[in-house]
């Protein structure tokens, strides 16, 4: 008789908190859960009461790691709710700016939080003895986008000069040029990376879920667009909540979602299966070069999807480049004129489509907010991806069980503390 | 032997904590060089329970927590807070206005039962700490420098006097010549005045000093014809803690 117990407390090398349990006798299940225990932060409860200005500032410190994405979605939905029209200017920087968050954190997951999981190592640190030159690359494509995001908004983490109307403070010329060559010489770090994760041996485990991410007819959408499901089509913004359905569940600090199935997926795989025909031709290449197509039911090849997405966040980064250094920079009218109303801001963040949706008064003073995040679109998925895998498993260590758990868990690179922010306030 | 240090995360936004690998490559394998990391779970797979300094991220928010952090300060030699949250309660302290009963019945409705939370306070509200790392996101040049004096053996120097002095030596225009509030007059420089020169004001992510010119700061209010209000407002964000316990 084989009997399985496992508890895997605090999953490492995700942001945030969560468990695996598994309980398993004579190959049949009788427990496994993945539970999320991130301590709720009440963000919206935060929000309320705050004046527009002060707003993305707070909502940017819902997560360290996407703060450009949350800032960015709060940015949006507040002018929606104001009804503001970015400019040209204002938009060309804030595609830039997004760019450095993308480029940033799918960097650390890949060659961080991912890659020890295939070089057979517990951490990062090892590495630094037996792959030097990667960690160093890696360290260095961080820095650039670090520095990208420091020309345009002062820092990478929650950044400043990115405000309601447009951009506090504009970058210098001569700052963007010089992050320009920087981002041609990322090219070929990108290629040593692309060389790297060739050797990686992704496990070989598909099933088909629903795809859920942001849809733009003009490029491969971050910030702008509907949203786009494999199952259902595409469908507004104001109609969010028909795609999200939210629910709670006992084990769980974080809300769960659902559209038509039990589970949909978001992130770079979602990003990847949708918008496949819109990435810019290098990135093309590494997909191609990587063994990618579209559709890919593997989670494990999110990884491998976030490279991708990496070559094309530097390749439009070059161009947008190219586009604002044509056009000049001119410092425009900031000034708001705020309104009663309801704005919905949705962005893609790094592990997927993010929704703030606020209502502010006539003063410009917040009085409802509701974000979703994109791990909790995913606690789901992830959920049923281990009720299928587990069962082709079972004759296997509970050792390399919890191993292969542990690296699904990682492969959807979750950011749980976001995902505990979240969380709908009902105000009466 | 080298000093062991592990990490580890409360209720945050854990943005400091991969912020540290933003550390340039040299400097970080230097810090690798010098210090035994032994427990950090964003990034480091093995853990162990044996270690001198403990860098504490987040504020406390749960009861579970309070214990979990009681440990740590009985088995760390030094315990160091670090980023705002961990320091002074920070924005999470912004829920701190509702009863928790209220917040709760919020954001999980009928669920509401099925989870606890306690009003958010900084780490000093529940152990001793020694050192802070201070602001929204702590810096790594402030974490390295508090790393080398500790492995020296001295005290780290961290800056008591206000933001405006740092914001003068960046050049800045004064914000209130610009129209806006700015908390930068009473509270704790070491950020090089960031946020005015991005275009922004101060938001007081570092805390006050320690004594802040209360009258100065009203001086200034009255002379650019702003309130209290709209200055107390602003100081809520990361100093709802500080101004609660007062």
């Amino acid at each position: 008789m084989k009997k399985i117990n496992m508890n895997v407390h605090q999953v490492t090398r995700v942001e945030g908190h969560g468990n695996i349990v598994l309980n398993a006798r004579d190959g049949k299940i009788e427990e496994l859960r993945w539970e999320v225990t991130e301590s709720p932060r009440f963000f919206e409860a935060m929000l309320r009461g705050r004046y527009y200005q002060d707003v993305p500032h707070i909502a940017s410190r819902i997560c360290g790691i996407c703060s450009i994405a949350h800032s960015t979605a709060s940015i949006q939905a507040t002018e929606a709710a104001f009804g503001i029209q970015p400019s040209q200017q204002t938009l060309l920087l804030r595609k830039l700016l997004y760019n450095a968050e993308i480029l940033e954190s799918h960097i650390l997951h890949v060659l961080f939080l991912a890659a020890p999981d295939f070089l057979g190592v517990g951490s990062v640190f090892p590495l630094v003895e037996t792959h030097k030159d990667v960690v160093v690359m890696a360290l260095r494509l961080k820095k650039l986008s670090y520095n990208l995001a420091e020309v345009l908004a002062g820092r990478k983490t929650h950044p400043v000069s990115c405000v309601v109307g447009g951009f506090a403070k504009l970058p210098e010329i001569g700052e963007l040029k010089a992050i320009k060559a920087r981002l041609e010489d990322a090219l070929s770090d990108l290629d040593t990376t692309v060389k790297l994760v060739k050797t990686f041996s992704i496990p070989d485990f598909n099933r088909e879920t629903e795809y859920i991410a942001l849809k733009d007819s003009k490029e491969y959408a971050f910030i702008s667009g509907q949203i786009a499901s494999t199952d259902t089509g595409v469908v507004p913004l104001d109609k969010y909540l028909t795609v999200t359905n939210e629910f709670c569940v006992p084990h769980s600090t974080a809300k769960y979602t659902k559209n038509r199935r039990d589970s949909y997926m978001v992130g770079a795989m979602a990003r990847f299966n949708i918008n496949h025909d819109q990435l810019l031709p290098h990135a093309k290449r590494v997909a191609k070069e990587l063994g990618l197509s579209t559709p890919c039911h593997n989670p494990f090849m999110i990884t491998v999807a976030q490279v991708i997405e990496a070559v094309h966040a530097v390749e439009d980064s070059i161009n947008l480049i190219d586009q604002i250094l044509s056009r000049g920079l001119i410092e425009e009218d900031n000034r708001v004129k705020v309104r009663a109303g309801r704005g919905i801001g949705a962005v893609e963040a790094p592990r997927g489509i993010l929704f703030h949706d606020y209502t502010y008064d006539e003063n410009g003073v917040l009085n409802k907010a509701n974000c979703i995040i994109p791990t909790n679109q995913n606690h789901n998925n992830i959920q049923m991806d281990m009720e299928a895998l587990v069962p082709l498993k079972l004759s296997q260590s509970q050792e390399e069980i919890g191993h292969i758990l542990e690296m699904l868990v990682r492969a959807y690179d979750p950011c749980i503390s976001c995902s505990a922010h979240l969380l709908k306030i009902y105000f009466k | 032997m080298k000093p062991k240090v592990a990490f580890f995360d409360f209720t945050s936004c854990e943005g400091w904590q991969l912020d540290i690998l933003n550390l340039e490559g040299q400097e970080l394998l230097d810090l690798l060089n010098a210090v035994d990391v032994v427990n950090f779970r964003e990034v480091k797979t093995e853990r162990e329970d044996n270690y001198d300094i403990a860098f504490i991220e987040g504020s406390i928010s749960r009861e579970a927590e309070i214990s979990r952090l009681q440990k740590i300060r009985n088995q760390a030699k030094v315990v160091i807070a670090l980023g705002a949250c961990a320091c002074i309660g920070g924005v999470n302290c912004l829920k701190n206005h509702l009863s928790m009963d209220e917040a709760l019945r919020m954001v999980y409705g009928k669920d509401a039962k099925n989870y606890d939370t306690i009003p958010s306070r900084p780490v000093h509200a529940v152990v001793p700490v020694d050192y802070y790392v201070r602001g929204c996101p702590a810096t790594s040049a402030e974490f390295l420098k508090v790393v080398k004096a500790l492995i020296l053996g001295k005290k780290p120097e961290i800056p008591n006097y206000p933001v405006c002095v740092e914001c003068k030596m960046a050049g800045n225009v004064c914000v209130f010549e610009r129209g806006m509030t700015c908390l930068g007059p009473v509270v704790r420089a070491g950020c090089g005045a960031i946020c005015v020169t991005s275009g922004q004001h101060c938001w007081g992510c570092r805390g006050l000093v320690d004594e802040p010119n209360i009258d100065s700061e009203k001086d200034i209010l009255q002379k650019y014809g702003l309130t209290v209000e709209q200055v107390v407002e602003k100081f809520k964000i990361y100093n709802t803690y500080t101004e609660v316990a007062k």
